[in-house]
């Protein structure tokens, strides 16, 4: 089967269980937004599925192939991530690297992106910008056609006018080439109608995985006086509330139940970063 | 085109009546090309997929057509189709609309009648 499968995964630093026993499947041929706040696991998922850290326990496969020690995985999957491994080198030299180590490496292309961005190529890295080094990653992950490709924090640093560069290449690649795209996230609502399906993790555990579509039409909020929307909230899977003034705004997950409804009562839509941030609102980790 | 994610409308329903409007205003004319899926999601950064389910809608209304290898045209015929459309609408979005906000301001059945006299008046010139 085409898909990546996260198999009871646990990962531990230290004291801190990073991942807890975490499953789940990426569809192929879909763009997955994966959420999740400041520590939540993201990362450390993101380095074990891309075999650059080991797992404590679980399996991670891709097309049903192990990720671990696999030299078949070069070329499956690549994953644009935080860290820097050769700041002393220049942009230009790196992509000749990577054209040599690469086969799917498109060396034209990476020319032709980073000038839209305005990427200067014969800069070293240690000298480039926080947006332009986000940007030296975007170019690489963009520039290699491997069928899975995981983009973690792909706009850090940018401004509006690379980051709508950078959606719209990305469009166009998933459209011409049909990879399997995962983005992780923390500008939820800049991705909220680019992403298919959503997975969502806390603690190191997965709290959510469905497809925005399901989401947002279980997804609603409830608005009236206290005691109306109290009313209406019993026996209700209430993800949480806001309270202005005299008006109780509640955030439900389920089905709007009509026959509880009244004229006082007003149900609107609910987005998906009021979800996420109603959904693991438990003070920080 | 203007997409908005805080509406009731789920995005794809969105995209297919802004198109459809687009046909209706002339924008885009029968038998002419419509903007491609990719056009359409790279200009709002929507989904391909939901942009082509929203399509799918107003093919399934035979208000567009596919030409293979070529993309969606506007189908002969598609702006009177929406007119008809529209007006078999009319009662259900307008008036129902209409006649419960007028009860809930305690109106006359005179009153509203004559309301609208006074907009067909007022805002129809010819």
């Amino acid at each position: 089967m085409n898909s990546i499968s996260v198999k009871n995964v646990s990962k531990r630093f230290k004291n801190t269980l990073a991942l807890d026993n975490i499953s789940f499947n990426i569809e192929h041929g879909k763009i997955h937004g994966l959420l999740g706040r400041n520590g939540a696991g993201k990362s450390t998922l993101i380095n074990i599925i891309s075999n650059r850290i080991f797992a404590d326990s679980g399996d991670i496969t891709i097309d049903d192939e192990t990720v671990v020690e696999n030299n078949k995985m070069h070329d499956k999957i690549y994953c644009m991530s935080e860290s820097n491994y050769y700041p002393n080198y220049k942009v230009i030299n790196i992509f000749k690297w990577t054209n040599e180590f690469y086969d799917c490496f498109d060396f034209d292309k990476a020319l032709n992106i980073s000038k839209q961005f305005g990427l200067n190529v014969n800069k070293k890295l240690k000298n480039l910008s926080t947006g332009y080094n986000s940007i030296f990653k975007l170019v690489i992950a963009l520039s290699l056609n491997t069928p899975y490709v995981i983009f973690d924090e792909p706009v850090l640093g940018l401004d509006a006018n690379h980051r709508e560069l950078f959606y719209k290449l990305l469009i166009e690649d998933y459209e011409k080439n049909g990879r399997t795209v995962i983005i992780a996230t923390h500008l939820i609502e800049e991705v909220a109608n680019l992403i298919e399906d959503v997975i969502i993790i806390d603690k190191g555990k997965l709290l959510l995985q469905s497809s925005i579509e399901d989401l947002m039409m279980e997804g609603y909020t409830v608005s009236g006086t206290k005691q109306d929307v109290e009313k209406y909230c019993i026996d209700e899977n209430v993800i949480g509330y806001d309270e202005i003034a005299g008006m109780k705004i509640a955030y439900v997950m389920g089905y709007i139940k009509d026959d509880k409804l009244n004229d006082r009562l007003h149900i609107s839509s609910i987005n998906l970063q009021k979800l996420f941030v109603k959904l693991t609102d438990n003070g920080g980790v | 085109m203007n997409i908005s994610s805080n509406t009731e409308k789920p995005i794809f329903i969105q995209i297919a009546e802004q198109i459809e409007d687009n046909i209706f205003t002339g924008v885009f004319k029968e038998e002419e090309k419509i903007p491609s899926t990719n056009e359409i999601s790279t200009l709002l950064n929507i989904n391909p997929h939901t942009v082509l389910k929203g399509m799918n809608i107003l093919v399934e209304e035979n208000i567009i057509y596919k030409r293979r290898g070529l993309g969606m045209f506007v189908k002969e015929g598609a702006v009177e189709q929406i007119r008809q459309k529209r007006k078999s609408m009319f009662y259900e979005n307008y008036i129902q609309t209409l006649i419960k906000e007028a009860d809930k301001l305690n109106m006359s059945k005179e009153q509203i009648v004559s309301l609208i006299e006074k907009g067909i008046d007022e805002l129809r010139k010819e």
